[in-house]
């Protein structure tokens, strides 16, 4: 009769318990989604648009789309042929380890063939990378051989955006999506998704 | 009238306990008759924490919580405000003036082996409180919304981003948006000032409620508790008042002229606690030429640059941290104070201390070749230390140690 009751209770005493962590659980939902992007944050951040013809050969423009750099870099001939001789120091070359969207399109890794649109924000710890486009001795690389270098942590890409072997950014530099019309580059959207 | 008022003192007293926790605690707590200066950082710490309260209340009437109205509100605060600088002043002061302190009192900790037994949680919850701390000053960092307020942020919610599958997701979840924005800024605000200094003060209590459970303990590494009187007070103890009042009274009176010192002729600290960058607006458009964190965080700064993967970059950092919360367990020494311990306990002891020094100006520097090569040997230093400390430790040599204090 007593180990009866005893076990009641314990079995009572656990029913309570799940039925209460399962609450707890559900009402920690509104606590957590508080905290994501709200209805506001979302709106803002659409796509925009930016005149390309203007870009000098070997120039980088900087746009801002949800407040964050986007590269615009129109290439020389010569620098996208030389393409091929860095591939031996980077570490995902096709950009193989995300999510490319015009992957094995054009060597720019854009939409189109002269000119390289990528997103500003170093894949370490989200420093905007400055561009080097010389071929010169750098105080972080001897035989530079031009691209951008992040100075928060020694991060290097090529002037297409592609990682170095053995520093800290584990990924390509992400490519946003944008389409071309004629010389006006719109970021931020597919054609026609909108 | 005198009658009286001992007649409502006494009913106070015998429905709330003050006589009884102000002689237990307070006048007649016992402490050890002999410590030295290193003994006067944990009353330090408290004393700081006490300004960083009031002067953060008062920050808080002047600040605005907005992308748009933050770094404006700051120089609101420090030009049109009276005595809004001496203010701010002071909290930045004391940001910089508690990790000082506090690390001056971790490494007493290490130094007179603070947390042997039976102070283990002593130093658990101390170590919380500096997490907690490092959190807390983070937080307060990027509320100015200067320059690298912005970047540092973005650099510690990019971590996040080193975690695999949810990494990304959470960094936007943190952030509440795409980019470092006025969301961010009002939660940030938030935890500053209410959520972390509520866990900040339940910890403190948490840790002097153990403190005193066990006792505080000595330069000697002597247990004064085995020998005691006949009403079972240590036989090497005095009362905390007065001794241990006045002792406190003459530091922090000299600590009050040092903190006055830096917060009237030297609040910036030549760039290492507020960093010039800082006064201008942030720009999430234009990285600074040279992102560096504030002195505090140096050392683990240089140890997350040290390792050329970001997630083994996060890792190490965490470790850094996370093998503090462990050190009782790693000593495995007779003798608690370095007086008493062996020759190879004082060899690491030395090897540590440069190179703790070295990280924190490596944090601070730009990145080059051999830069690297010295935050990697640091960091190996550092784990080498605490991994190494049971080895170390249990096959030395150690001195006897004497019996009275």
């Amino acid at each position: 009769m007593e180990e009866k009751i005893t076990t009641r209770r314990k079995v009572l005493i656990g029913m309570t318990s799940a039925v209460g962590a399962v609450g707890a659980s559900f009402a920690v939902i509104p606590f957590v989604a508080s905290w994501n992007p709200s209805a506001k944050a979302k709106a803002v951040g659409g796509p925009v648009k930016v005149d390309v013809s203007k870009m000098q050969v070997g120039q980088k423009i900087q746009v801002s789309w949800r407040k964050q750099p986007v590269f615009v870099i129109r290439h020389s001939k010569e620098a996208l042929e030389n393409l091929p001789e860095v591939e031996s120091k980077l570490d995902d070359p096709s950009s193989l380890k995300i999510d490319e969207p015009y992957r094995d399109l054009n060597p720019t890794r854009s939409l189109s063939t002269e000119y390289t649109v990528i997103a500003g924000v170093c894949t370490h710890l989200g420093c905007a990378p400055k561009y080097y486009p010389e071929m010169e001795s750098q105080p972080w690389d001897e035989s530079w051989v031009g691209g951008f270098f992040c100075p928060c942590h020694g991060s290097m890409f090529d002037i297409v955006g592609r990682v170095f072997k053995g520093v800290p950014a584990p990924t390509n530099l992400k490519v946003p999506p944008h389409y071309f019309d004629g010389s006006i580059l719109t970021i931020g959207e597919e054609r026609g998704s909108a | 009238m005198t009658q009286q008022s001992s007649g409502f003192f006494n009913w106070i007293n015998s429905r709330l306990p003050i006589v009884n926790t102000f002689e237990r605690h307070l006048s007649k707590h016992p402490v050890p008759k002999k410590v030295n200066f290193w003994y006067m950082f944990g009353a330090l710490a408290s004393v700081v924490l006490i300004i960083q309260i009031v002067s953060g209340i008062w920050l808080m009437f002047g600040y605005e919580n907005t992308e748009e109205g933050a770094f404006a509100s700051i120089e609101y605060i420090m030009r049109d405000i009276e005595y809004g600088w001496v203010i701010r002043y002071m909290h930045t002061t004391g940001a910089s003036m508690f990790f000082a302190v506090v690390y001056l009192h971790m490494f007493r900790g290490l130094l007179y082996g603070s947390y042997h037994k039976p102070r283990e949680l002593v130093w658990v919850f101390g170590m919380t409180i500096y997490l907690v701390m490092m959190a807390e000053g983070f937080l307060g960092y990027v509320l100015p919304y200067g320059q690298m307020s912005y970047w540092g942020a973005q650099v510690i919610i990019s971590l996040f981003g080193a975690i695999p599958y949810i990494g990304e997701s959470l960094e936007i979840w943190v952030r509440g948006d795409y980019y470092i924005s006025g969301a961010t800024i009002s939660r940030f605000f938030a935890l500053h000032v209410v959520a972390l200094p509520l866990i900040l003060i339940a910890l403190v209590f948490m840790h002097l409620v153990a403190l005193h459970e066990v006792g505080a303990g000595n330069p000697e590494g002597v247990d004064i508790e085995k020998h005691l009187d006949e009403d079972g007070v240590p036989l090497d103890s005095v009362p905390f008042f007065p001794y241990k009042v006045l002792n406190a009274l003459v530091a922090i009176g000299i600590f009050g002229i040092v903190f006055s010192i830096i917060m009237f002729f030297f609040p910036e600290g030549g760039g290492y606690m507020l960093e010039l960058a800082n006064f201008e607006e942030a720009n999430p458009l234009s990285t600074p030429e040279h992102i560096a964190p504030v002195w505090y965080y140096s050392p683990y700064y240089a140890m997350l640059r040290a390792v050329p993967d970001k997630l083994g970059g996060l890792v190490v950092m965490g470790a850094a941290i996370a093998i503090l919360f462990v050190v009782p367990w790693l000593d495995r020494s007779k003798a608690a104070s370095i007086r008493y311990k062996g020759i190879l306990s004082k060899i690491a002891m030395t090897i540590f201390i440069i190179s703790w020094l070295m990280l924190a100006w490596l944090g601070t520097v730009p990145v080059t070749a051999l830069r690297t090569t010295l935050s990697i040997i640091g960091t190996v230093i550092y784990f080498a230390f605490f991994l190494l400390m049971p080895i170390y430790t249990s096959i030395e040599k150690t001195k006897p140690v004497p019996e009275r204090l």
